[in-house]
């Protein structure tokens, strides 16, 4: 049985056993999450420097209609993945109908399409002089503009629209994350309640799932509030399109930095109030007994729309640009392919490996601190150091460049005081420094996961493994990791693949003659030569569907009963087995 | 967590290995604001004739935060950027460095180069009107001021108000009428406009070669790759269904701006630094931006690309760079008075 409670007082119990042990975890988690605040510190910091005050111009002229657009877009952008995310992946997990288990990997595949890449294409392919606008012309005879109304794809509507093509997959792996780990005994107890299947969805599925769907939708916004290429692109002006204007055309970098802390703020009275929300409320197992899902087999209109409702989002977030992009790339291959590719590709996989173990192994020590009872301050670290994701990756990269600067320079200065020899700068501009910028810019995905992963672990186990006399870290090993390694490679995945895409952070800190694949591609896609990126952009794709692909199997079979579901089906027992403890 | 450890230790390994590798001689390093594949041929010449090996970090934004941050121990011996606005940000921040070298400022006019020698131009481009040729008459857009006449409403399109190269163009409105009237100006383009301001200036040619305006800005260069594109044999349609106008040769001259170089003031690699920009200002280098750019160079004698020479000559507004840099806030924030980019088009 899961419980779904109100204000639980079993943990009372447990905390006495686990507090002597806690407090050098907490400091290093402390320590951890200090330093991954640092460039958030140094944005604040630049917003603290005196400067021209640019906020009566703004306010008097853009600000409400990047507060108003920038709402616009969030909304939209949450309802759509939203929606799109929950409803497929409830869809895939828990019925069956022609090419399910296809769509069940296929839903995944636009997440490794970066979101301006697609807005390039679209934007190329519904526009007036694109082709679907001329068809359209030809067949009815139009000849200009005034003729006839198509929707605008530069448009508020258009950039929703595109963000939520790409960015619906975090939801939809986190609540199929969510549903699988879910036991089927409360929707049996649902459904022998009498509530029909729709029901028990809204009812029993989706509120457990809610911690899951909650940290899918809110890295979707915040993936939304920080992005720079569609917006810009589409000139929908939003509040990051704002602080890059502050900075770059009235060259006030504080101003743009007090933008940035004013949309940090907002961000963590979101997610506080979200958190007030559901406080109290546990959502775990309580059981480790499992069987196969029951999936509802659909027939006739039913499996139609479920499979067209399936089919969309890959269509249009993936096949299509992505065919596009080959049919670009295919033509143009001569002049692009050289040898210096692949050096592109090692260097992307490099930057987004490292990243992702090292996110990964942050976001599990947080988390796990803040479950031993790391206390409120290390909460609120916590919960800080994870809004890097927010922040425009400019001016996170920034935040970066002035303390490992100032520390090199620190060091340089006390090297020639005292040896007279000059160290130089020793972190800025390495590789170190760029991993560190994504692990920052990072850590709320892999964070958030592993927080939803060990959520869903009821706390009783910990309780009974330290009673036992393991400590916190091997209980973690033994107890936690194996229970929650489908979350925790989700999170390693996503940082993996939005470590591939990342452009601003890898731009403005790389060394000399570094080149990702990211930055290869935006080189000409700045410059809209759309044909001459396309086949760097499908590599990026590319490398980012192997790594999909494996995680969905992975995930499938990660489910806590997957392998009792099946020996019994080669057994071909008629009755129900518990899973193995 | 071992896992983590060891990826750090390497990085951090590799990162120091790689930081003392680069302390080479024979060496510069670039910090670059123009796209790789546009300098790349330059720079493989550079190489070719000096022996020196040149290193690029290319960025569009952030690279002045970089260079103050690194402070005097930068790695950067010079900069490249793409227009005056960012050269003036790093005179005013302080990071450059003033050079005197005589083939420099011989080959370098002084109205493209700073007084003290902080930065040179390399390049320039105009910023010209695109008139359609079959529906604008040849005395019907002159001037700037002509893209906010009344005739012209519902027939003009640009990029967006904030792009760098519209705000220097405000800019330069702004110091030669004063903002009240540039404003007013302003406003007349945005009633003006035939839709939302959008995409590049190649995208303006297009727009009117579609009929969707009959009058757009652009920079020369875009009409240039447009004229000649062999691959996409339909852009030569969008550049030929078009006409370049100077704007107001009978009085300020056409907008003009420029890409320069500049020496950081922390070069380690101060003489190669210098070797670099007087390399990009002589004639092989001049003829090449020429050549593949469609730029104009800024050496005197150096041959146009022959299409560039087929526009004719035109008169530039020869106020000083810095002094249009200067209105770029003031240019920024007008745009978004007027609301420029939030034309709904008529």
């Amino acid at each position: 049985m899961e419980t779904y409670t109100a204000g639980t007082r079993s943990a009372v119990a447990v905390r006495a056993v686990r507090r002597p042990r806690v407090s050098g975890w907490t400091a290093g988690a402390l320590l951890v999450a200090g330093l991954i605040a640092v460039p958030l510190l140094a944005v604040i910091y630049l917003a603290l420097a005196p400067s021209e005050d640019i906020w009566p111009h703004l306010v008097s002229t853009v600000l409400p209609r990047y507060v108003s657009t920038t709402f616009g877009l969030m909304l939209g952008v949450g309802l759509c993945t939203l929606a799109i995310g929950v409803g497929t992946a409830w869809l895939v997990t828990m019925t069956r109908f022609p090419g399910s288990r296809l769509f069940e990997v296929g839903l995944l595949l636009p997440l490794a399409m970066p979101a301006y890449i697609i807005a390039y294409v679209y934007a190329d392919m519904l526009e007036y002089a694109g082709p679907v606008q001329g068809f359209l012309r030809q067949v009815f005879g139009w000849a200009s503009p005034r003729d006839y109304w198509f929707p605008e794809i530069r448009s508020l509507g258009g950039a929703i629209t595109m963000m939520s093509l790409v960015l619906y997959p975090y939801v939809y792996l986190l609540s199929r994350a969510a549903f699988l780990e879910q036991s089927v005994c409360v929707l049996e107890v649902s459904r022998t309640l009498g509530e029909n299947p729709w029901r028990s969805f809204f009812r029993v599925a989706l509120p457990l799932a809610r911690p899951a769907v909650v940290v899918g939708v809110s890295l979707v916004l915040m993936e939304t509030l920080n992005d720079f290429g569609t917006v810009d692109y589409f000139a929908v002006p939003t509040f990051t399109l704002g602080i890059y204007d502050v900075w770059l055309n009235m060259n006030s970098t504080s101003g743009a930095a007090q933008l940035a802390v004013v949309m940090l703020v907002v961000v963590l009275m979101l997610i506080s109030a979200e958190r007030l929300a559901r406080r109290g409320q546990r959502y775990h197992h309580t059981s480790t007994r499992y069987r196969a899902l029951p999936s509802v087999r659909l027939s006739g209109v039913r499996a139609v729309s479920a499979f067209l409702a399936c089919l969309m989002p890959v269509a249009f977030g993936f096949a299509i640009p992505g065919g596009v992009l080959l049919a670009y790339a295919i033509e143009t291959a001569p002049v692009t392919t050289g040898g210096s590719f692949i050096a592109y590709a090692v260097n992307s996989l490099t930057l987004s490996v490292g990243a992702a173990a090292l996110a990964v192994a942050v976001g599990l020590f947080l988390a796990y601190g803040i479950r031993l009872g790391g206390g409120p301050v290390l909460r609120a670290a916590t919960r800080f150091a994870g809004i890097g994701y927010a922040v425009p990756g400019a001016v996170l990269a920034i935040g970066v460049i002035i303390p490992f600067a100032g520390l090199d320079n620190a060091v340089d200065g006390l090297m020639r005081r005292t040896f007279g020899v000059s160290t130089g700068l020793v972190l800025s501009g390495t590789l170190f420094t760029l991993v560190f910028a994504y692990v920052v810019r990072f850590l709320a995905l892999s964070l958030g996961t592993v927080e939803a992963g060990l959520a869903r672990i009821t706390i009783g186990m910990d309780g009974a493994a330290r009673t036992l006399g393991l400590g916190p870290g091997r209980t973690l090993a033994a107890i936690h990791l194996p229970m929650m390694k489908g979350s925790i490679l989700t999170a390693a995945i996503l940082v993996f693949v939005d470590g591939m895409k990342e452009l601003p952070m890898t731009m403005l800190l790389r060394p000399f003659n570094f080149d990702t694949l990211a930055t290869y591609v935006h080189q000409f896609a700045s410059s809209e030569l759309l044909e001459e990126c396309a086949l760097g952009a499908l590599a990026i794709v590319a490398a980012g569907i192997l790594p999909v692909i494996a995680l969905s199997l992975t995930i499938r079979q990660s489910r806590p009963g997957a392998k009792a579901a099946k020996s019994r089906a080669t057994a071909a027992t008629p009755v129900a087995i518990p899973a193995e403890p | 967590m071992k896992l983590s450890a060891f990826v750090v230790s390497v990085l951090l390994v590799g990162s120091i290995g790689s930081k003392l590798a680069l302390a080479g001689e024979g060496e510069v390093n670039l910090y670059s604001y123009r796209q790789p594949f546009l300098i790349q041929p330059m720079l493989e010449a550079f190489t070719k004739e000096t022996g020196i090996k040149v290193n690029v970090v290319y960025a569009e934004k952030g690279m002045l935060e970089r260079l103050k941050a690194e402070g005097e121990n930068s790695p950067a011996d010079a900069v490249l950027t793409a227009d005056i606005g960012r050269l003036n940000d790093m005179v005013e921040a302080g990071v450059l460095q003033p050079v005197h070298s005589d083939v420099l400022e011989h080959n370098i006019p002084a109205q493209y180069r700073h007084p003290d020698g902080l930065w040179f131009g390399l390049t320039t481009r105009a910023r010209v009107i695109l008139a359609s040729r079959d529906r604008v008459g040849t005395e019907e857009v002159v001037t700037y001021e002509d893209l906010a006449d009344p005739k012209l409403k519902g027939r003009v399109c640009t990029r967006s108000g904030k792009h760098v190269y519209m705000v220097s163009l405000i800019a330069s409105v702004i110091a030669h009428v004063g903002e009240d009237k540039a404003e007013q100006w302003l406003r007349g383009v945005k009633d003006n406009l035939a839709r939302k301001p959008q995409g590049n200036d190649r995208a303006q040619a297009k727009a009117i070669y579609e009929g969707v305006c009959d009058v757009a800005v652009a920079n020369t260069y875009y009409m240039g790759k447009m004229a000649t594109n062999d691959e996409k044999p339909e852009q030569k349609e969008w550049a030929e269904s078009v006409r370049i106008v100077f704007p107001n040769q009978d009085d300020r001259g056409t907008h003009v701006n420029v890409s320069g170089a500049a020496v950081t003031r922390s070069a380690p690699n101060r003489e190669n630094a210098i070797r670099l920009l007087e390399f990009l200002s002589g004639d092989y280098a001049q003829e090449l931006y020429a050549e593949q750019n469609f730029e104009y160079p800024v050496k005197a004698g150096v041959p146009l690309h022959p299409l560039v020479a087929s526009w004719g000559n035109f008169k530039a507004d020869t106020i000083g760079l810095a002094d249009i840099a200067g209105y770029r806030a003031a240019a920024s924030k007008m745009v978004d008075r007027v609301g420029y980019d939030q034309a709904t088009g008529s």
